[in-house]
């Protein structure tokens, strides 16, 4: 064979490749992206202003993190074909079932509120008011998920992704010092020394890369999509992508609120968006644009998260495939879920600084249990078979839950006593 | 009324259906589980501390 037939072979090899790719891409890419929803914008912005650079090689840290748990959810849904929810009830019986979908539902409707709070702060500074936005949210969210395909609203979805990355040119106009980015964001250090405040910065970080309803999400996306044991290492791919992704988008915030709001104590990413349009106006808007975005694609995943739990465990029809008729039942979750959580931020003296402190002390009561039950039911060889965990990803992924599962209990307990750690 | 007996109907067969764990309790499971219901009632007490603890304040 020449050089020629040679070179063709392997770039048609390398084509077909990325074409069975882009079929498969999705799940991963969209969940790991959501993550970056309007509370980790937040606490993105809020780590940039406090620590400037230094904390980014912490963040560099959550990209294996993020990704380990998160593949688990892909084998799982591959093999079994159950989504989370389903897989705990079955495996575990309806006790710990019901304990995991009661609380799913009240993480995510305290999450999405969140999400409302994200979006209706963001386009304020534009002067559209919240009322507007709920309705112009619901009439986008309910288009795209009536569409009656997997395919189309997880490609629309995609294109939310790719709206997240808009931090990157926003990072480069502020023209950070590339020599300190290097200097104190990729040297592990801890600023000021180890206290109260840094592990409370640690730990709100490692809160907003694993969420539980990621968990349920992904695996319940998996098995809509229908994925195939064929098909996880394209599906890990995914996840490694949209875990890398996701640290990226993380690290330009950082950069941006880094570089401009050194020192600025930020409460909301809203009020670091209209802080930094006072000074660099478009980048102020970029940041007021990817909060809007980041609290949509969170609003698009968490209410399916619930819609696709419930409907495991109810036996109702449940797939983006189907259409409203054929799963009424699924649309009216996903309906009442939205609607009700947007509603409570256009309720005047709404508590919702409290219901964002809620939602961390909430999600602690769910985390762990969900990773718990995630890395025991990847040792189930009767229904993993080859996909069960080796001793290698036991040891890595069981570290990885532990230490999330401590310092996640430990943020919500400083939520809950805020002069816990001085 | 008739359909929240189906209601509960429904919850029954979802109970019935699920009420024997299909995963294998090996002692590694056994102590998972026992840890994590001891966890949760841990955070269940820090949960209601801090409620009555702000009734009284």
């Amino acid at each position: 064979m020449n050089v020629f037939a040679k070179l063709y072979y392997r770039l048609a090899k390398g084509a077909k490749a990325v074409q069975l790719y882009l079929i498969i891409a999705g799940p991963g890419i969209v969940v790991m992206v959501a993550d970056n929803d309007a509370g980790g914008i937040t606490t993105y912005a809020a780590t940039g202003a406090k620590y400037g650079y230094n904390l980014i090689w912490f963040l560099l840290l959550l990209i294996p993190v993020a990704y380990y748990v998160q593949e688990m959810t892909v084998r799982l849904g591959a093999v079994t074909k159950r989504g989370h929810a389903e897989a705990i009830f079955a495996g575990f019986g309806a006790f710990w079932g019901w304990f995991s979908l009661i609380d799913l539902m009240i993480v995510d409707w305290l999450t999405l509120v969140t999400e409302f709070i994200g979006m209706t702060s963001a386009l304020e500074i534009f002067g559209i008011p919240p009322w507007f936005t709920f309705a112009a949210v619901v009439l986008l969210l309910g288009t795209i998920v009536l569409n009656g395909r997997y395919w189309t609203w997880e490609k629309i979805a995609l294109l939310f992704c790719a709206l997240n990355l808009v931090y990157i040119p926003g990072a480069f106009m502020v023209h950070p010092s590339m020599h300190d980015i290097v200097r104190q964001g990729l040297m592990p250090n801890l600023p000021g020394g180890f206290d109260g405040q840094l592990f409370f910065f640690l730990m709100a970080n490692i809160g907003t890369t694993i969420a539980p309803w990621m968990l349920f999400f992904q695996q319940s996306a998996v098995v809509d999509k229908g994925l195939l044991e064929k098909d996880i290492p394209w599906g890990k791919f995914d996840t490694w992508l949209g875990s890398v992704l996701t640290v990226v988008v993380a690290v330009f915030i950082v950069v941006v609120t880094g570089t401009v709001l050194r020192g600025v104590d930020i409460v909301s990413a809203a009020q670091a968006s209209a802080q930094l349009q006072e000074t660099h106006h478009w980048v102020g808007t970029f940041m007021a644009i990817g909060l809007f975005d980041a609290g949509l694609l969170g609003a698009i995943c968490i209410s399916l998260a619930s819609s696709w739990a419930f409907g495991e465990i109810f036996g109702w029809a449940h797939s983006l495939n189907t259409n409203i008729k054929e799963a009424p039942w699924f649309y009216a979750c996903y309906f009442f879920m939205l609607l009700s959580a947007g509603a409570v931020v256009l309720i005047p003296g709404a508590p919702l600084v409290l219901i964002t402190l809620f939602v961390q002390v909430i999600a602690v009561t769910l985390l762990p249990a969900a990773l718990v039950f995630l890395i025991l039911l990847l040792n189930d060889k009767e229904n993993m078979g080859e996909f069960t965990n080796t001793p290698l990803q036991n040891a890595l992924g069981g570290t990885i839950v532990l230490v999330i599962v401590v310092l996640s209990t430990l943020y919500g307990m400083s939520v809950l006593f805020p002069g816990l750690f001085g | 009324m008739r359909s929240l007996s189906r209601l509960v109907r429904k919850f029954d067969s979802i109970n019935v259906r699920y009420r024997t764990p299909r995963i294998g309790m090996s002692p590694a499971v056994r102590i998972s589980l026992m840890t994590l219901r001891a966890y949760l009632l841990f955070l269940v007490a820090l949960m209601l501390y801090k409620f009555v603890s702000l009734l009284l304040a």
